[in-house]
């Protein structure tokens, strides 16, 4: 009896922690793109509150969530209400299983994989939520493409990791960084290349990113399904859709990227590198991603909505689908 | 009783929309994300630029024009001074002519600029906004050491231009002509070698030749779908006679072949200040008989005659000059297409009546033609490459 109040406890405790550097992080990745776009485009990015602008996430989080609390007229308001909660709790929930060291979990369930893609496929309703109940036309049609958007490539993105799956023999995230330590560079980016492409791809489209933006496409819908939301109501959508980026950033890092392990050539040549945490490297790849993102925002156009559709379907399904019969046949026959 | 029907969503587009450069506002009938029917409004940024200028007289109108095309206000002015001087029969200096002609290729420079700043955006490329600015804020820069103002700066008189240029200022105006056809090239690495842009614009909004000419369309829109139609080849003003100069032309008529023409231009805009810088005659930048302004030295000694301004020449009596002409169109090649100013004369100081043929309205027009039967998001191209501006749309 004690014992399970014991691990109940610890497990709030280690909850808790998590929650609130997964907050610190999420704020700085706002900097950081900030920064990151600032300095593609030639400008400085925020610079005014703290010293190199340091505390403007925090500036940011405060002026949103004292910003008046908006819920225009005729919108159902139930749905209006829960919306930004259903797809922050969806994002929030995915961390519960990834894994940030091999010793540092809130779960370590056994079908790791399948729960996190799962859960990240509870937060599109709060998108489509949003969408119907605005009773705004704008938000209408964001809310419909990110409903067709996020079921397409939902199916390429559970696709490029059963690559992943079939070499790892496992769904356990744990289980499938540990097994990328026989492969060549620890990791299996290259045996998996494919699908690691149609993964960045699909990763970029699930979370609303350029050049797949589409349901939030500033042009065109002003800003898509959260047109009328703002303050703290927004920026739960706002945390949500950094928390996605965060939750795919640490996905293809664990099932691409050798999770905290070090790339052995590195460890060979650098022998003290061993004394760096694996917490380290897992940020630093994780950080890698989010810089992607980043990246992609600055330098590309947005894709029309019948091109993404016919991207996903008829680019990266093929694909993927061509990944998992390679895999599958080549691990049959060693 | 009541029977189900369906309907086509109706979304109302502007006009505080982000991506209908100002005020337009659209109207789209869509079955799912496909138009079926387009309708444009405008009049949102009336000021009624043509009914105000009958009141005033030619002088006091010109600062009227800056307000057309905000975006290249020398290019209105000198439409408006080309009139007026055709309807004066004022021979305008070589001087003036070139310095109109280089000023004139900077504010399309300038314009191009802020269209493929916006054009980019709203197809989502967000950096070339920046890019574009950087430089757009050398050009605006230059024209404040000229003219002391940024963006509306009423320089060419009738007969010539306010006052009169300096080393320094082309010397400026060269380095940076120097090293603009780079910067061009910096923009189309962003965007020109992308496959989203590309596959962005690439058969989207197409419009034959024909019926382009039917249309109405001038400028880069019309030139686009392989119309050889040039204002200043046709019939050529200031001094684009005695410059060497080519027309880019498209094929297609899509978005693609509209922002090439205009991104091609770009080089020849460059090259035709270039040979400016080094044409450029001396001599007088006024011509002797034209009505002037008489304009406070410095803002430091300002008395209150100066700031009353008079029309003043030989006789004093403004009227003189016009017995001429009775009514006459001049036009210029704008950014956007063919900017005419129609003036009708009825011997007094005034004009009897103004009229602007402003190619940004011709060319709202044409929007629905371009979009019905395409999706919303090339609405938004579409918008893009056919470069309007609410200013002179409206007048």
């Amino acid at each position: 009896m004690m014992e399970t109040f014991y691990i109940i406890l610890i497990t709030i405790l280690k909850t808790a922690l998590y929650f609130g550097v997964l907050m610190l992080h999420v704020a700085y990745a706002t900097y950081a793109e900030r920064k990151v776009i600032g300095h593609i485009q030639l400008r400085l990015g925020p610079m005014v509150v703290g010293p190199h602008g340091l505390l403007q996430p925090i500036a940011d989080v405060i002026k949103l969530i004292f910003k008046e609390d908006i819920i225009p007229s005729n919108v159902d308001k139930k749905i209006f209400t829960i919306a930004p909660l259903i797809s922050l709790t969806a994002a929030l929930s995915t961390f519960a299983v990834i894994p940030v060291t091999d010793k540092w979990f809130i779960a370590d369930i056994n079908v790791g994989i399948l729960y996190v893609l799962g859960i990240l496929g509870v937060g599109t309703y709060g998108i489509i939520f949003a969408g119907w109940s605005s009773n705004s036309k704008y938000a209408f049609l964001g809310g419909l493409r990110s409903a067709a958007q996020m079921i397409s490539y939902e199916v390429a993105l559970a696709m490029s990791i059963v690559g992943v799956i079939i070499m790892a023999e496992s769904f356990n995230l744990t289980e499938i960084v540990n097994r990328q330590a026989q492969y060549p560079l620890g990791m299996f980016l290259f045996p998996q290349i494919i699908g690691y492409f149609v993964f960045i791809v699909a990763m970029l489209a699930e979370t609303n990113r350029v050049p797949f933006d589409l349901p939030e496409a500033e042009t065109e819908l002003v800003a898509g399904y959260f047109v009328e939301y703002s303050g703290i109501r927004f920026s739960l959508f706002y945390l949500a859709e950094y928390l996605a980026m965060f939750c795919m950033s640490a996905l293809a890092t664990i099932c691409f990227w050798g999770g905290w392990t070090i790339p052995p050539f590195l460890l060979k040549i650098f022998p003290f590198l061993s004394i760096v945490p694996g917490v380290v490297w897992f940020l630093l790849k994780v950080y890698f991603h989010m810089f992607l993102f980043f990246w992609f925002r600055g330098t590309l156009p947005r894709y029309r909505y019948d091109q993404l559709m016919a991207i996903g379907w008829k680019v990266l399904i093929p694909l993927a689908l061509f990944n998992i019969i390679l895999t599958s046949l080549i691990k049959y026959y060693s | 009783m009541k029977t189900d029907t369906t309907r086509e969503l109706l979304i109302n587009m502007g006009p505080q929309h982000p991506a209908t450069h100002g005020v337009l506002r659209l109207v789209l009938e869509v079955e799912g994300e496909i138009i079926k029917k387009c309708t444009p409004y405008i009049g949102y940024l009336h000021r009624g630029v043509e009914k105000l200028a009958e009141d005033l007289t030619y002088v006091q109108a010109l600062p009227l024009t800056d307000r057309l095309d905000y975006l290249s206000s020398i290019i209105n002015n000198v439409g408006f001074c080309l009139a007026v001087e055709k309807l004066m029969g004022i021979n305008v200096p070589e001087r003036a002519k070139f310095i109109r002609t280089m000023m004139s290729e900077m504010a399309r420079i300038c314009s191009h600029l802020v269209w493929i700043a916006t054009h980019a955006l709203d197809i989502g490329a967000m950096t070339v906004f920046l890019y574009a600015m950087r430089d757009r804020e050398k050009l605006l820069e230059m024209f404040e050491m000229v003219t002391g103002a940024r963006l509306t700066v009423s320089y060419p008189r009738i007969g010539g231009v306010r006052c009169d240029i300096n080393d320094k200022f082309l010397e400026e105006l060269d380095k940076f002509i120097e090293e603009f056809p780079s910067k061009v090239e910096e923009y189309e690495t962003l965007i020109d070698r992308n496959r989203v842009w590309l596959k962005r614009t690439i058969g989207v909004g197409v419009i034959t030749a024909e019926e382009a000419i039917n249309w109405g369309l001038t400028g880069p829109t019309l030139r686009g779908s392989g119309v050889y139609y040039d204002v200043r080849k046709f019939f050529p003003y200031d001094a684009y006679d005695k410059v060497d100069f080519e027309v880019p032309i498209g094929k297609n008529g899509d978005v693609y072949d509209r922002y090439k023409c205009r991104m091609l231009e770009f080089r020849q805009s460059a090259k035709i200040i270039k040979q400016c810088i080094e044409k450029l005659p001396t001599g007088p930048i006024l011509a002797e008989e034209s009505p002037r302004i008489r304009m406070p030295s410095s803002p430091l000694k300002i008395n209150k005659e100066d700031i009353q301004f008079e029309i003043y020449n030989d006789d004093k009596n403004a009227e003189d000059f016009i017995k001429k002409f009775t009514e006459v169109y001049a036009s210029v090649e704008a950014p956007r297409g063919e900017l005419g100013f129609y003036i009708v004369c009825d011997d007094s100081a005034k004009p009897y009546r103004m009229r602007v043929r402003a190619p940004s309205f011709v060319h709202a027009g044409v929007l629905p033609k371009l979009c019905e039967g395409s999706l919303i998001a090339d609405v938004i191209a579409n918008i893009g490459s056919i470069d309007i501006v609410l200013g002179e749309c409206d007048r």
